[in-house]
């Protein structure tokens, strides 16, 4: 009697928080339907908000450099993290002991910080034009350690003798890694690139302060955009970027569900 | 000259002494046991040998040169883990095929050498399949052929049979000794399980603590152990304290405190020195009380328990000082499963040439 009585609080609960966390994704998926100017009431079903997207220049502009960043930035942060991600298995001693936490820290960091910092360091350090270069490898520095936790997760399921016995058949060190750790690893190496692709191509923070006049991204867009008002194109865009997150996100999991697990 | 020379050779881990100032020659075409308690540092010396360690002290030699900075690729010799260390990725026949591939034989080479190795261990219906496909002791069987299709001077097996069941392991040990005969390679096989190490080998070293107590032949091993030790290590032994009251060239009188003496064949010891002897189960007799004397060796004693085991029961037979002897009985008689009860006085006894006396 008890138990069924806990189980239903629990229930009640768990669905209270889904309800919060996707409600307001929900709302805005439907009103990007919705044939109003005003997100106020339901009026009837229609998709020229996206019709009008595919006329915006500035919007079409702006996928533009996300979708060119987003490639570029995960291709990089995928190559480095694979490489951490494997030194942080196969050598942990020495200096490389500390590895992890200087990989990691920016998976944990508060954004704004990484923002910030990323900022000061290429106006004051680096003297650089900020634009698509700044922004590229603001990207790849808070990818990095995600693609490095999911290639490790994944060698640390992996039986640790396959390694000595390649060896000891036979293989010198890059037979090695071209047989058995590369093919072994590819699953987590592209879970590791969609999860990146994602960051970057969602990523407003970071991006806000490294972007500087000329240069904007799909998330810059739609903020600018809302700030004048919460146009049903907003909600248009913002559903696709919804759609496209989440279908990586779903790939991802798919390709290395252990990783992506252990994230949390 | 022999194959592998082992020149004390020493491995410490921190304070531990992993394997302490070993010494071992091992013959071409041998099947030579590594046997030892959990931790004795045998899976030590294969890496030693295996090239993944490097000893600490002492020398390796391989046909006479040298494995000093010999890297494990470099070695031609091929290890069978415990845990099969099967390439996950890989067919049955990829993973057969590795150690070829890998030496850049031509294709030609390695489609009739695989062949020959899937036949060798009966795996040519499963050469498709991914190990995880597979029973344990089809992945045992796939590991054996890959360690042995390039040919090693050596092949390691580091309890290659600790993760099947009874009936699986006796198999292939069976199959072990016969897949050795027919390829004539070097086997270095590691158990410690000692029934094993008895079945399989051509000399058997009994490993303790890093070192080695004893190289022999299993039969050697069992009935001439070198120590207490070994007697204890190799089967099941009695043990008794005893004092050497005469070490003449003929016979060894050894007094056992509260029970008699025993009269047993010359060995080396001192009038007057402690040690004990060691004589094993199925060397007891075990005869009706009141009966005469027969055996060189007898003396009363109390059936104080038994142990039905099918093909024979164990007694215990209590002695008039308190040890207790093991005494084994083979039940010929089928439906029958003890000849003595509890309590019942009897005399065990043994011949002059059963068992051995150890110095302390
Ligand atoms: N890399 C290492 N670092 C520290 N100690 C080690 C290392 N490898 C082995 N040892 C220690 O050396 C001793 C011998 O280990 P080893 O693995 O050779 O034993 P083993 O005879 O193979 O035992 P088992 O039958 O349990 O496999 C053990 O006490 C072990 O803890
Ligand atoms: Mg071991």
């Amino acid at each position: 009697m008890r138990r069924t009585k806990r189980s239903l609080w629990l229930w009640a609960a768990a669905l209270a928080v889904y309800a919060f966390l996707y409600v307001p994704l929900a709302v805005v998926v439907l009103f990007s339907f919705n044939d109003s100017l005003l997100n106020a009431e339901w009026i009837g079903f229609t998709t020229r908000w996206y019709a009008l997207l595919f006329d915006d220049e500035a919007m079409l502009g702006a996928a533009a450099n996300s979708l060119l960043i987003a490639l570029i930035a995960s291709a990089l942060a995928t190559l480095l993290g694979t490489l951490a991600g494997i030194a942080m298995q196969r050598w942990p001693v020495g200096v490389l002991r500390c590895l992890p936490l200087l990989v990691l820290a920016p998976v944990a960091m508060p954004e704004i910080l990484l923002g910030v910092s990323l900022l000061l360091f290429f106006r004051q350090v680096l003297d650089l034009t900020l634009g698509l270069i700044s922004i590229l490898i603001a990207h790849v520095t808070f990818s990095i350690g995600f693609v490095a936790i999911i290639v490790r997760v994944r060698l640390a399921g992996l039986d640790e003798s396959i390694f000595d016995a390649a060896r000891d058949l036979g293989a010198r060190p890059w037979q090695t890694f071209r047989h058995i750790t590369l093919p072994l690893i590819r699953p987590a190496i592209l879970a590791g690139f969609l999860m990146s692709f994602t960051l970057s191509i969602d990523d407003f923070v970071i991006t806000f302060f490294v972007a500087g006049v000329g240069v904007t991204t799909l998330p810059l867009q739609i903020y600018s955009m809302i700030k004048v008002a919460v146009t049903p194109e907003v909600n248009a865009v913002s559903t696709l970027l919804m759609a496209l997150t989440l279908s990586l996100i779903a790939l991802a999991s798919k390709l290395a569900p252990d990783a992506l697990k252990a994230r949390a | 000259m022999a194959l592998l020379e082992i020149r004390h050779v020493s491995r410490r881990f921190g304070d531990l002494k992993a394997v302490d100032d070993v010494c071992l020659s091992i013959e071409a075409g041998e099947f030579f046991t590594l046997v030892g308690p959990s931790g004795c540092g045998k899976t030590t010396l294969l890496r030693l040998i295996a090239g993944f360690e490097e000893p600490d002290t002492g020398e390796l030699l391989l046909d006479g040169q040298t494995l000093a900075g010999v890297l494990p690729e470099q070695r031609p010799v091929h290890t069978v883990f415990q845990s099969y260390a099967l390439f996950p990725h890989m067919t049955v026949a990829e993973n057969i095929a590795f150690p070829l591939q890998m030496a850049g034989r031509s294709p030609d080479e390695i489609r009739h050498r695989l062949q020959d190795a899937l036949d060798l261990v009966h795996l040519a219906d499963k050469a498709r399949q991914l190990p995880h496909q597979l029973s344990g002791g089809q992945k045992q069987r796939v590991a054996l052929a890959r360690g042995l299709i390039n040919k090693p001077r050596l092949l390691l097996l580091d309890e290659p049979l600790a993760a099947l069941d009874a009936k699986l392991r006796e198999q292939i040990t069976a199959e072990l000794i016969a897949l050795q005969r027919e390829v004539g390679i070097t086997f270095i096989f590691v158990t410690h399980s000692q029934q094993e190490a008895l079945a399989v080998s051509h000399r058997i070293a009994v490993m303790n603590a890093g070192h080695i107590e004893q190289v022999d032949a299993p039969e050697q091993v069992y009935g001439y152990p070198r120590n207490r030790f070994v007697a204890d290590f190799i089967g099941t032994v009695n043990l008794l304290p005893v004092e050497v009251r005469e070490a003449g060239n003929d016979r060894l009188r050894l007094l056992v405190a509260g029970v008699g003496e025993i009269v047993s064949m010359p060995a080396a010891a001192r009038t007057g020195e402690r040690g004990a002897f060691a004589v094993r189960p199925e060397q007891l007799d075990i005869i009706a009380d009141g009966e005469r004397p027969r055996l060189d060796n007898q003396f009363k004693g109390t059936v104080q328990d038994h142990l039905y085991l099918g093909d024979v029961t164990i007694y215990k037979i209590a002695l008039p000082n308190g040890a207790v002897l093991e005494a084994m009985r083979a039940n010929a008689a089928p439906g029958r499963a003890r000849f003595l009860e509890r309590g019942e006085p009897v005399q065990v006894g043994w011949r002059r040439q059963a068992g051995v006396y150890l110095r302390d």
